[in-house]
């Protein structure tokens, strides 16, 4: 049974926070998530009862710790159906995104060969393919989106040519919130001889995630957008291709052996990866995170969500001054804009009102230009959220017209 | 005037300098100095431009995109600085900056631009309020990167 009120009491970030003098609304969740005490506290308890270095076993504290780190990891990997030795911590998405481009695409790709984008892509997923470009000549090529703003299968088909070697795409996009159906991609891409790499920074806090029956090749998330710490991400990777490709870091605990000619042992996957001293506190709060997140449900939250979602559109479709630009979407993120009020000023009337949306272009930039707007607001909603919060929001916009109000506190 | 000026008479300056912004062309004249401005943190986009005679700043423009409070702040800032001296520009950019920044200030130095003496109440528009007046600093020589 979900209960949210319930759910609320574990988050000290909704304790009745308050922001300019009102009770604080928090829908900027595509951006971070807040942080449940049992988070706060496997974080606390790693400093507090077993601080020391991982993978460095000499005496009982360290192996305590090289137990707690690698636990971790079995338990990330088993929350999207991965085997421990296909997780790597990075970072976070960008990190995870960067690792696959770099180790991987610049490793492998030629000139002539192609990597197929689209253009409602995070910066993190465009500009780390722009370097590989540079670097090994390939091309860029955007799959084109449906009049929705859409990723479908038919146009990756229409786009995708012998020379794709990769295709990487948003399970859920930062600004469209749509789902794309990365098992039907994923098969086109394996017939094709292409590898299909997801960014799911969207997509995993809100879902029940599989890699195995998604098949994709790699899957990118942060860890601070599903209640965990900021710092800590994952790079998910089909193991085959993990010992083919290259670590971005190179040092301490990712080699076996060297020697003074330059000679190099590596450690095997997901080792390798992880050179110098790991952010052992963010993966424990990141174990945290998914076991809290489990405990609730992946298929209650995205219900949830969903209902959310639907309630807001239907209260927001009332309001005649606003404009929806993603109201098929299925996930909790709902980009808008209030007729006439730019939006940097519309979010500083929300400001005013208590209610925290994100202003901008949502590091996508390429993609205002088909929404033909300068930039937009994002609401974003996740399982803490109430319709209260909602109501709340709703009567804030209704007040568009006086936009200024903010600026004068009134 | 200025301390009788309501928040209802700010609000209509600012919307009419947000809905008529002075001074907004581009020069390509290659004898003014351009700035551009841009912001990580939201999608203001503006170039300011001078042209200083004689430590005079005899022309002053700008051009871009913005919100309604770096539109409005810019294109009052610029109806403020037109014929000033350089030192008289520097004089006003400061007490602005001051006011902005809650610290001690002459209002009769800014005229329209008290409209701006909340600012701080949104810190997050605070950037909104300083970008063009930021770009003229540079275009000043007196940028000190804060």
């Amino acid at each position: 049974m979900f209960d949210v009120e319930k759910i609320r009491r574990d988050f000290p970030m909704l304790r009745g926070l308050q922001m300019q003098g009102k009770k604080l609304v928090y829908l900027d969740n595509a951006a971070t998530s807040f942080k449940p005490y049992s988070v706060i506290k496997a974080i606390e308890n790693y400093y507090y009862n077993c601080t020391a270095n991982a993978h460095r076993g000499d005496y009982d504290l360290s192996h305590e710790v090289d137990e707690l780190y690698e636990n971790s990891r079995a338990k990330v990997a088993k929350f999207i159906g991965a085997k421990r030795s296909e997780v790597v911590f990075t970072s976070g998405a960008s990190m995870s995104l960067n690792l696959v481009a770099y180790g991987y695409g610049v490793k492998y790709l030629k000139e002539n060969d192609e990597i197929l984008l689209t253009e409602a892509e995070h910066a993190s997923n465009i500009l780390p393919w722009f370097k590989v470009a540079e670097i090994t000549g390939c091309k860029i090529k955007y799959v084109p989106l449906d009049e929705d703003g859409r990723l479908t299968l038919e146009n990756v088909k229409k786009t995708i040519t012998s020379n794709t070697k990769i295709i990487a795409v948003a399970h859920v996009t930062n600004v469209m919130g749509y789902i794309i159906d990365v098992k039907s991609i994923a098969e086109l891409a394996h017939q094709n001889g292409s590898i299909l790499v997801v960014d799911g920074a969207q997509s995993v806090p809100h879902m029940k995630i599989d890699v195995k029956d998604l098949d994709c090749d790699f899957l990118c998330f942060s860890g601070h957008k599903m209640c965990g710490p900021t710092g800590i991400g994952v790079l998910y990777g089909k193991y085959e291709l993990l010992d083919k490709m290259d670590p971005l870091l190179s040092g301490g605990g990712m080699n076996t052996r060297f020697d003074m000619c330059g000679d190099v042992g590596l450690q095997i996957p997901p080792l390798k990866f992880e050179a110098g001293t790991q952010n052992i506190e963010g993966a424990i709060g990141l174990a945290a995170a998914v076991e809290y997140l489990e405990n609730i449900g992946m298929q209650q939250i995205e219900q949830y969500e969903n209902q959310l979602r639907t309630y807001a559109v239907e209260k927001m479709k009332e309001i005649e001054d606003i404009t929806i630009y993603n109201s098929k979407a299925e996930t909790g993120i709902i980009t808008f804009n209030l007729k006439g009020v730019f939006a940097q000023d519309a979010a500083s009337l929300l400001n005013s009102k208590g209610v925290c949306v994100r202003s901008g272009q949502h590091c996508a930039k390429i993609l205002m230009e088909r929404l033909q707007t300068l930039a937009t607001l994002r609401a974003s909603i996740y399982f803490y959220n109430t319709k209260e919060d909602i109501d709340i929001f709703i009567e804030a916009c209704k007040k568009g017209g006086d936009f200024l109000d903010a600026f004068f506190n009134d | 005037m200025h301390f009788s000026m309501t928040n209802e008479m700010m609000r209509e300056i600012i919307m009419d300098h947000y809905q008529n912004p002075r001074n907004r062309r581009e020069e390509n004249d290659e004898t003014y100095k351009t700035v551009f401005m841009d912001s990580t943190s939201c999608i203001d986009k503006i170039y300011i431009q001078a042209k200083i005679i004689d430590d005079r700043l005899v022309d002053v423009c700008w051009h871009g995109v913005g919100c309604a409070i770096s539109t409005a702040s810019t294109s009052i800032m610029t109806e403020l600085l037109l014929n000033k001296s350089v030192l008289e520009a520097e004089d006003i950019i400061a007490n602005y900056m001051h006011m902005i920044h809650e610290e001690e200030y002459d209002p009769e130095k800014l005229d329209e631009a008290i409209v701006f003496m909340n600012t701080s109440k949104q810190a997050a528009r605070i950037k909104c309020a300083t970008i063009g007046w930021n770009g003229m600093k540079q275009i000043l020589g007196d940028d000190d990167h804060e």
